[in-house]
């Protein structure tokens, strides 16, 4: 997926997780600033599934600022997802 | 039937614990319109992966006239949850559209044709005339609903709430839902503070003969489910349980169970009140 | 050394002795007699018609010979609105004291001022029933140079008698006072109802001051300390913020979820048989355990029960359902509102007790002894049925033992509530990370996914499955909940023991371990 602008989805309400993400230029690298009021518990739990679903929607060079305040697994997919679409231009079925 | 936003996710993942018949996901009024896409989202993963038990689950998609209708279809139809609301519905001609849509995404998918059902929405003057003929159009529309609030709108009545504006509406898509002898709900009580007008409006719509009704809280569900509960079926039970009662009473104990299931003050109290709306004498039971 | 429920209990810890591994929760009990000799009251003497009387509170400090290595008490009645003992320990501060073993009944948010005085040392130990905020944190990074011991009320009041916890000075607010000492919780501008966690302190300090803001001609009525305990009496401005002592009324909550728990766990206490004319009952102050109230009073109307006692921690909606007529008495310990301080002054049915009669068992009969049906909540339970109500997910004290061990034990029906999980933390899991009350108190436990019964109540699990009730192995729930939440890390720990938790017959039952930050 080729990411095109900065992007976010979510929100700061508790069981939700607010994604931004940015593209950076190619070579950049996974730039991932986490933030989650269960850090101790989850935090590389988050992690893990972020660079996994990244693997999984083939993008690399990102910058990704997650504020999580205690999303359930399929919620952060879901706000990733949503994120990365709407950085690509890929949204559909919505107004910008 | 419970409503939850679809875009927010506290809520949708709660959703099954609340003992509601079944449970409604809104893709559409309250979904803001620049969030469409992550209510989509969000409601799909949550459909994939969160386990709602025993609750049915319906999602409410756009309508199919707007920017978000047909990508909520795309999404959402592969999915197969137990049904799809369609909201506004007003012709025959949108449901075909819709239906050859849906048709399509199920062919792509290998999926049945008649699994996931079909609820129809009835919120505009021109639903209502339109209702019978609607209802009928196809074997996998199972229920009929009523959007008051959008209904009470498109009539311009003044005084939305007291439900004397669309009451003639009610009648119509209870009878039209009869006629073809599918589920018909009624709409939502917005003031859920108010327990004592919600049980009034339910006895009211029960008699009118829905089927059920939209909750918008889980405080409201045990009412509505308390209205609801006795058939021709529960009447003879309410009996049973009326006659085991005084027996019990009569040895000291309080508590026990009928045909396995418990019955406690409120179960003996709601038997009465079935018996006492069927006319039933007690002192002959 | 292992105890009973497999924790690891050290020997001996420095700053606390030897230590006794919990047991079960009636091994001690069973004898019929404290093993441990106790220690006497003090015995003091006044020339007539001295002046107790003191300019303020650092002059009357002063009085009673404070010195390093003292233990100070004081109660928590005025909660989140405490002024007093903050002031206080600024005042031992000043004057140079060090080494301070803080004795008070719990420590609440009021309290975070003395944080400092615990990292330079003044405050060297602490025995309390429950730790929050910024000083939980702490305690638990390991600031405090001794090991704390957390204690279960009933608990405190026998420690004291054994002389584990040695008061040198106690310094007890009271909204209302007279020159002599008698004083009382139950009116004043700062009314806050009943003062039984502060009676064992006056009966067993060496010096007594009691601290008011409303000084009334003598005699004070009604007496909840007497004046032949007190030593000095201070008039102050105020002792507290009355806003944050007593809320007005307790407000039933409206949580969906809390509600949904508390209506299923009423039907579990109906279907158990104990709700019967003449039975007494006990629930926390707010939240799902409140809420249960609400439901189980419904049900004693249709049902036309009437209860003897109700029993606590009471908030408003108990003395409502005194005034209906629905229970014969309330017994006090702690009145959480200004509704419950004014049917604690005028109605006689509304009794104050000490907390040694709330909850101590080395005593022939302490009212948790007596109790029917008791609502808990709970941080966290097992598959065990062990419940922590100490420690938080991350490591940090943050909660209470409270009455949780005293009531569970002696209840006939012990039941829990809470959610399968909150957030994403599990709640109902495989190992809880700091035992307070044991399972083998714990009968059942009600979330909103379902319901567990401890495998000892074989009878009360045959009943509710054959009456339709959603009930699971508690395995099979916290498999659910993990399913849901994900696997969350275990917190790490040091090896140092930071505190321990004294069950409530003095065994201990957990320990809590530095957090590795």
């Amino acid at each position: 997926m080729e990411l095109k602008i900065k992007a976010q989805a979510g929100s700061f309400e508790s069981s939700d997780v607010l994604i931004m993400v940015e593209p950076l230029d190619t070579g950049a690298g996974r730039q991932i600033e986490l933030q989650s009021i269960v850090m101790k518990q989850f935090g590389e739990e988050l992690l893990t599934q972020i660079h996994n679903e990244l693997d999984q929607w083939e993008v690399n060079d990102v910058r990704i600022i997650v504020n999580d305040k205690g999303a359930l697994s399929p919620t952060i997919s879901a706000r990733l997802e949503t994120a990365l679409k709407r950085s690509a231009g890929l949204q559909t079925g919505t107004l910008i | 039937m419970l409503y939850i936003p679809g875009n927010n996710p506290a809520m949708l993942q709660q959703g099954g614990v609340y003992g509601a018949d079944g449970i409604l996901l809104d893709l559409e009024d309250a979904v803001a319109l620049n969030q469409k896409d992550a209510a989509r989202i969000l409601v799909s993963h949550m459909l994939k992966h969160i386990d709602y038990d025993t609750c049915e689950v319906t999602v409410r998609v756009n309508h199919i006239d707007t920017p978000f209708g047909e990508e909520d279809l795309h999404a959402i139809v592969p999915l197969q949850p137990h049904a799809l609301r369609i909201p506004k519905v007003e012709t025959t001609e949108e449901l075909q559209r819709i239906l050859d849509i849906v048709h399509k995404i199920e062919e792509a998918h290998g999926l049945p044709h008649d699994q996931m059902k079909l609820h129809v929405m009835i919120e505009t003057a021109l639903g209502v005339e339109n209702v019978y003929k609607l209802a009928r159009f196809s074997p996998r529309i199972d229920a009929i609903s009523i959007g008051g609030q959008d209904l009470a709108a498109d009539m311009q009545l003044v005084k939305a709430n007291d439900g004397i504006g669309i009451d003639y509406a009610r009648k119509q898509i209870v009878m039209a839902a009869k006629s073809c002898k599918i589920d018909v709900f009624d709409t939502v009580y917005v003031d859920v503070d108010d327990e004592d007008g919600l049980r009034v409006e339910a006895e009211y719509i029960k008699k009118l003969g829905f089927t059920g009704k939209a909750i918008i809280n889980p405080r409201q569900i045990e009412i509505v489910n308390d209205v609801f509960t006795p058939t021709e079926k529960e009447i003879r039970k309410a009996a049973k349980i009326y006659k085991a009662f005084e027996r019990n009473k009569a040895e000291g104990i309080g508590v026990f169970a009928v045909d396995g299931k418990m019955v406690d003050a409120p179960v003996v109290q709601r038997a009465i009140r079935v018996l006492e709306m069927a006319d039933v004498d007690l002192s002959t039971l | 050394m292992k105890n009973s429920l497999d924790r690891d209990i050290p020997e001996f810890l420095e700053g606390l002795g030897q230590l006794q591994p919990f047991g079960g929760a009636f091994t001690k009990l069973k004898k019929g007699w404290m093993d441990e000799t106790t220690v006497p009251p003090p015995v003091k003497a006044k020339l007539p018609h001295a002046d107790k009387m003191c300019n303020d509170l650092k002059e009357a400090i002063l009085k009673t010979n404070p010195h390093d290595g003292m233990t100070v008490s004081f109660h928590h009645h005025l909660r989140g609105g405490d002024d007093v003992l903050v002031k206080s320990m600024q005042i031992l501060a000043e004057l140079g004291i060090k080494d301070i073993t803080l004795a008070s009944s719990s420590l609440t948010s009021a309290h975070e001022p003395i944080l400092p005085y615990i990292k330079d040392g003044t405050i060297s130990q602490i025995y309390t029933s429950g730790i929050r905020g910024e000083l939980g944190k702490a305690v638990a990074q390991g600031c405090l140079k001794k090991p704390f011991v957390i204690h279960s009320h009933g608990g405190r009041v026998r420690a004291v008698h054994t002389g584990r916890i040695k008061i040198d000075l106690t310094i007890l607010a009271a909204s209302a006072a007279d020159n002599e000492g008698n004083a009382t919780g139950s009116h004043g501008p700062s009314a806050f109802g009943s003062m039984g966690y502060a009676s064992i302190d006056s009966w067993y300090a060496s010096q007594v001051i009691i601290v008011t803001d409303n000084l009334v001609d003598y005699p004070c009525v009604p007496q909840s300390i007497r004046q032949n305990c007190v030593d000095y009496v201070v008039k102050v401005d105020s002792i507290g913020d009355p806003s944050k002592i007593a809320g007005d009324t307790t407000r039933i909550t409206k949580s969906p979820m809390d509600l949904r728990i508390a209506h299923l766990a009423a039907k579990v206490i109906e279907q158990s048989g104990e709700l019967k004319n003449g039975f007494s009952f006990q629930v926390g102050a707010g939240g799902a355990s409140l809420a249960v109230a609400k439901y189980i009073r419904e049900i004693m109307k249709a049902r036309e029960i009437k209860g003897s006692f109700i029993l606590g921690g009471v908030t408003s909606y108990g003395v409502d359902m005194l005034n209906e007529g629905l229970f014969r008495s309330i017994f006090d310990v702690q009145s959480f509102d200004a509704a419950v301080s004014s049917s604690l002054m005028n109605n006689q049915y509304h009794i104050e007790i000490p907390a040694g009669l709330y909850a101590n068992p080395f005593n022939c009969g302490c009212m948790t002894n007596k109790l029917d049906v008791v609502v808990l909540g709970a941080l966290e339970i097992d598959t065990d049925f062990n419940v922590n109500v100490i420690t938080g997910s991350e490591g940090y004290v943050r909660g209470a033992s409270g009455g949780h061990s005293d009531t569970a034990s002696g209840a006939n029906l012990t039941v829990a509530v809470c959610p399968s999980f909150r957030g994403r933390i599990p709640i109902v899991k495989k190992k809880v990370h700091t035992i307070v009350t044991p399972g083998e108190s714990i009968d059942v436990l009600v979330t909103e996914r379902g319901i567990c019964v401890n495998p000892q109540q074989k009878e009360l699990k045959k009943r509710l499955i054959e009456a339709g009730y959603p009930v699971k192995e508690i395995t099979d729930l916290a498999n659910e909940v993990e399913k849901i939440t994900g696997v969350a890390q275990d917190v790490e720990f040091t090896d140092r023991v930071v505190g321990v938790v004294e069950y409530r017959d003095g065994s201990i039952i957990d320990v809590i371990r530095q957090v590795k930050e």
